[in-house]
């Protein structure tokens, strides 16, 4: 009995507070910095082509291959206009493969790939799992568009 | 009616039961409304982990280890990456090592939220205690999103440290966060503890005495509710634990009520080991570069820790090559649950979903 009073003054004492759930569909929370998504890649709008050279660092240390990468010679280092001389050919990732585990941003030599910390990449849902592999075009237009930043750990520890 | 006699029947609960948490069956054999066997059928979840551990580089393993704990990665983290860093005779920062702890730490209270919330749904009060700590649970993930981008598998412990330093603003949310979580923890021992319902439904249910307690090797909530006060951040310190003051909450009488109240107490000691390590947080770098690809020399290696289930260990070998030759999980929600059937013989359905309940498991860790 005792209880029961006890447990009713506590309802009484929090029955005012405000609610804390959000309605998730309508109101997106923001998202913090570090935020991990699906990778994708970064766009260098100085020399207008992939930072990506192709060199499958990424593809070799993805743990579960979703990645398929080739690499191509770059026309533009032999114009002289980009100091890149081998540039990504063709770059596939399976988003319904990949565990967005962050491993391949930590091991890329060139800064050329990044987790989506924006809402687009979180809500990736589709009805066929082929939707979900993603060509070099899907990868690359978030940020030829300039709607994904990306984050560096202050500290330069994943930079080498 | 002296003569009265029934015949013996068997009920299959799970593997789609709400109360198994995942997929897992129970088959109980019934003589009316008493249990008077039980086999638990393990196996749904299976996805071959260890197997598939031996093709892959140490480092691409920690993933891995997320997704057999998923309510506690960061503690399979912690346990697998002791393990390597034995095997390869790592020493890590102590900015790192801190870290380390304080996100262990915060991975228990999690961990105990849901273990809690979801033992009070199984005894019947549904889903409402279950929402009070899921909104504690919350605030602990967020604080976990802006640390390392994820708030479930969150893959941040590395080989020799953890694979970001803080944010400038954890500290402060992190400190907010342990002052508020002991009133809420008020909030809900006043509504639960003395609460007729949860009485009548856990006292003497599912009782585990001591003696048999220690004879199955269980650890965790489970061994101390049965009074033994085995913790092996005491016992056998690892990382920095030797250094922070904490009491180890222990039971008397081994019931499901008891198992709660080890789990209560102890969310209010990592509450304190959190301030601990937060006021003893050195600057420095928060890990040591190890490659990717580690070749570890030739050599065996057993870890373990005070996982918030039990004691978790990894036990690796290295044949000198890049990846583990062998990669073995000591998982404390399977070796806790292996009293299921003496704890459930003799009891009505009703009062099994509540012991099943009361033993916190994971199915991911279970099969593996």
């Amino acid at each position: 009995m005792i209880g029961v009073i006890k447990a009713m003054g506590t309802t009484f004492k929090t029955a005012l507070r405000r609610p804390v759930t959000v309605q998730y569909p309508e109101i997106h929370l923001p998202l913090p910095e570090r935020e991990r998504a699906f990778p994708l890649l970064l766009w260098d709008h100085d020399v207008d082509e992939p930072f990506c050279t192709g060199c499958q660092a990424c593809e070799r240390a993805c743990p579960v291959e979703c990645m398929t990468v080739t690499m191509r010679d770059n026309p533009k280092q032999k114009e002289g206009t980009s100091k890149r001389r081998k540039i990504v050919d063709t770059f596939w990732i399976d988003y319904g493969r990949c565990m967005r585990c962050n491993i391949c941003v930590e091991v890329c030599n060139f800064d050329a790939i990044a987790m989506n910390n924006t809402w687009s990449g979180i809500e990736r849902s589709a009805y066929d799992r082929r939707d979900l592999v993603m060509d070099m075009d899907e990868l690359m237009s978030k940020s030829m568009a300039g709607q994904v930043t990306r984050w560096t750990p202050d500290d330069g520890s994943d930079e080498k | 009616m002296t003569n009265f006699s029934t015949e013996p029947y068997v009920v299959n609960i799970g593997p789609q039961h709400p109360s198994t948490h995942g997929v897992f069956r129970m088959k109980v054999t019934l003589d009316g409304e008493r249990i008077t066997d039980a086999e638990m059928v393990v196996g749904y979840l299976h996805r071959s982990m260890e197997k598939l551990a031996e093709e892959r580089t140490y480092t691409q393993n920690i993933p891995f280890t997320d997704r057999a704990d998923y309510l506690s990665s960061m503690s399979n983290n912690l346990a697998y990456c002791l393990t390597a860093e034995k095997l390869a005779g790592i020493a890590v920062p102590e900015r790192g090592e801190h870290i380390r702890v304080i996100m262990a730490e915060l991975q228990r209270l999690a961990n105990h939220c849901m273990a809690v919330g979801t033992f009070i749904n199984d005894a019947g009060a549904w889903q409402t205690p279950l929402m009070w700590l899921f909104a504690e649970r919350e605030k602990i993930l967020d604080l976990f999103e802006m640390t390392c981008g994820a708030r479930l598998t969150l893959n941040y412990m590395r080989i020799g440290g953890v694979s970001f330093d803080l944010p400038d603003e954890f500290v402060p949310a992190c400190r907010r966060f342990i002052d508020q979580f002991p009133g809420r923890l008020d909030e809900v021992e006043q509504m639960l503890l003395e609460n007729e319902i949860l009485l009548a439904r856990s006292k003497g249910i599912g009782v585990i005495p001591t003696v048999a307690a220690i004879n199955a090797s269980l650890t965790g909530p489970m061994l101390r509710a049965s009074g033994v006060a085995w913790d092996i951040r005491k016992a056998d310190p690892y990382s920095i634990y030797d250094r922070f003051a904490f009491r180890v909450p222990v039971g008397e009488n081994g019931d499901s009520y008891d198992r709660f109240l080890v789990r209560l107490a102890e969310m209010r000691e990592s509450v304190k080991i959190v301030d601990q390590a937060l006021r003893a947080l050195p600057g420095g770098p928060h890990k040591v570069d190890v490659p990717l690809s580690i070749r570890p020399p030739v050599g065996e290696a057993y870890a373990r820790v005070e996982a918030p289930k039990g004691e978790l260990g990894f036990y690796l070998v290295s044949d000198g090559g890049t990846s583990p030759w062998r990669f073995h999980m000591r998982p404390p929600s399977l070796i806790n649950l292996s009293l299921l059937r003496e704890m459930v013989i003799g009891l009505t359905i009703a009062d099994a979903i509540v012991s099943f309940g009361s033993v916190d498991i994971v199915i991911g860790e279970l099969d593996r």
